[in-house]
């Protein structure tokens, strides 16, 4: 039941065309910040407020939407947004990857391959890949028009000469079909490859700095590296203790006080349907 | 053993419930009205009013009781209600010098047109808990005297009749609307002024302080704090004139700060204004402080590097509900970002510690 206080999924019909008019923008343009006037949502900024302005804009009540949080569908925030849409658009939801139209993330890529006609809604908390080098959004935005990305691989560079490799984890900048380096939200590097060439629509939204950017499907998005340090996606050198899957993206748990911990996998679909599938 | 986190859910429910209960306290306390918060809580209601760019003290108060107290939670509730609000239209500008004052006065003249007004002020009282209150004794009554039948212009506009003090002719541009449009830099003074009265009131405070202590030094005095009732009116464009549609209580503040003039202009007066929902000193003294600190480049002055002469600095940083929103972000889950630290913080340890590797 969609609760009949609101229109649906939440924003006015003004609102969700000023958002399509910024996405079908940030589509034509991959990899370039679409400004656009985000809203005061019901949750607070930094909890997704990009995230679900770019997913109230795509939703269709045929829909059905997943919503994850660091590769869960049960972690609180997850939990949170699902309700909300269900709230306020009253669409189907699913944890199955492969079942669902629309997918809003936070901080992961499901491991299950996304495929054509999949939407994949990132939350971004700083869209801006040369913030941390450079603090003026007036001087990073001339960075941009100018192609002057030397900067970020001088800080590449400084990673490699001081800890012999590059530093960065996560939120590792991409080139975007050999034009704006763009950053793809604090997914860990592991995801990196999956933003490259991948065939479904990857739309990225950050509600308090007020950007929307995109990936079409099948778009070149290379992770920076240098010739004799190659970008290398990292996880930690375990399998599942759940599912015993050797390639997935693992969460660390502690089990006790004496330094016992295990490995399991972050995405919760992806690890609930291995085991199912082995039964 | 490994527990997984289902029941995220569940929790969340509790959680809220328990919120609920907190939020009303010991039930064998009589529970607050709005009303009561409304009538007695004003100057809160005030401020959430308008860091929330909305004027309703109603649901100012109701969002104050809400959110248990908490200033930056009741304005973000504000703000998420007036967001979904339509707009039927824009007033036309507010005739702050047709205001009926309450308290109005200026401390760069003596006396003048209008008057000095004290008004409720807490400006000469001595700070001394007040035992009575405890015991909630009677309700004060205040005495009366009659009203000065008078026009009270604004002391800019009287300086301004000598050329004292620089021209402010009346613009045609529509200003900006940052609600509708997002931020860009640079911002010109009416969006800037928009942005800082959404501001937050503590930060904005800090700033002008840190200007009156040096960092981009402007000489203010206070040429004028008006509080009152100013009409607003709608033009409707059916009748062919204009409707008052209803009043709002403003605090507005103009100051006058010194100007050593410049290659073209004379040695003038230089002008900082601030402008808040209800009463709301505070708030309109220290936006009029950083309005006039932000005009450095405007006015041929030196960029001393005082963070309150930084445009990109104040504006991108004085909204409280990006900021609190930003900041409490940190406590959601980052496990996944901090499992690829550890991993890496591990492999670097073990190349730079090879005995030490586990």
């Amino acid at each position: 039941m969609t609760d009949a206080a609101f229109n649906f999924a939440y924003l006015d019909e003004q609102t969700k065309r000023m958002l399509r008019r910024a996405i079908l923008k940030a589509v034509a343009v991959p990899g370039y910040q679409v400004p656009f006037a985000s809203r005061e949502m019901p949750m607070p900024y930094g909890w997704g407020t990009g995230g679900v302005q770019v997913t109230a804009a795509c939703l269709v009540p045929e829909d059905v939407l997943k919503v994850i949080d660091q590769g869960a569908d049960d972690t609180t925030n997850a939990v949170s947004i699902r309700k909300f849409f269900v709230k306020t658009a009253g669409v189907a939801v699913t944890e199955a990857t492969a079942d669902a139209s629309i997918i809003q993330t936070r901080h992961r890529i499901p491991e299950h391959p996304l495929t054509e006609g999949q939407i994949l809604v990132f939350q971004v908390p700083i869209p801006e890949p040369l913030r941390f080098l450079e603090p003026r959004e007036t001087e990073t935005r001339k960075m941009h028009e100018l192609e002057e990305y030397g900067l970020m691989h001088v800080k590449l560079y400084e990673d490699i000469a001081r800890h012999g490799a590059i530093a960065t984890s996560y939120a590792y900048p991409v080139r975007v079909e050999g034009r704006y380096v763009m950053d793809p939200s604090p997914i860990p590097k592991f995801d990196n490859p999956k933003l490259d060439g991948n065939p479904a629509l990857m739309l990225f939204g950050a509600g308090r700095e007020q950007r929307i950017y995109a990936l079409p499907p099948y778009t070149r998005a290379i992770s920076l590296d240098f010739e004799d340090h190659p970008f290398r996606p990292t996880k930690a050198d375990h399998a599942c203790s759940l599912c015993g899957s050797a390639t997935s993206y693992l969460d660390e748990v502690i089990t006790d006080d004496r330094g016992g911990r295990m490995f399991v996998c972050s995405d919760t679909d992806f690890c609930r349907s291995r085991r199912e599938a082995a039964e | 053993m490994y527990v997984a986190v289902k029941g995220g859910e569940r929790a969340i429910d509790a959680a809220h419930a328990w919120l609920a209960e907190a939020r009303r306290g010991d039930a064998a306390v009589p529970e607050l009205t709005v009303a009561q918060i409304r009538e007695q809580m004003t100057l809160a209601v005030n401020r959430v009013m308008t860091e929330g760019s909305l004027y309703d003290p109603d649901l100012a108060a109701l969002a104050i009781k809400q959110a248990r107290g908490d200033m930056i939670e009741a304005v973000f509730l504000l703000r998420a209600y007036r967001t979904t609000l339509p707009r039927l239209g824009a007033s036309l500008p507010l005739d702050t010098a047709a205001m009926t004052v309450q308290r109005r006065i200026s401390a760069t003249f003596k006396d003048l047109p209008g008057g000095q007004v004290l008004g409720p002020t807490f400006d000469y009282t001595h700070r001394l808990l007040d035992f009575t209150l405890m015991a909630e004794g009677e309700a004060p009554r205040a005495p009366t005297a009659p009203i000065r039948d008078e026009p009270v212009p604004h002391v800019t506009t009287l300086l301004d009749q000598d050329g004292l003090i620089e021209a402010t002719p009346p613009g045609e541009a529509e200003p900006g609307d940052l609600t509708r449009a997002p931020l860009e830099l640079p911002a010109d003074r009416a969006l800037r002024l928009q942005a800082l009265a959404r501001g937050d009131e503590g930060f904005l405070l800090s700033m002008a302080y840190s200007t009156q202590r040096g960092y981009g030094r402007t000489h203010a005095f206070v040429g004028e704090l008006r509080i009152g009732l100013v009409a607003v009116e709608l033009f409707i464009p059916e009748l062919g004139f204009s409707v008052e549609v209803g009043e709002v209580e403003l605090s507005e503040c103009e100051t006058i700060n010194q100007f050593m003039g410049s290659k073209t202009e004379p040695p003038q007066f230089t002008r900082g204004y601030g402008l808040a929902f209800g009463q709301n000193e505070r708030k309109a003294l220290s936006m009029s402080l950083v309005d006039r600190a932000l005009r450095w480049q405007e006015l041929g002055e030196d960029d001393v590097g005082a963070p309150a002469q930084d445009e990109e600095f104040v504006l991108s940083h004085a909204d409280n509900v990006q900021a609190t929103g930003f900041l409490e972000h940190i406590k959601l889950p980052h496990y996944v970002d901090f499992q690829a630290e550890l991993e890496l913080v591990r492999r670097l340890r073990r190349e730079a510690l090879p005995e030490a590797a586990e």
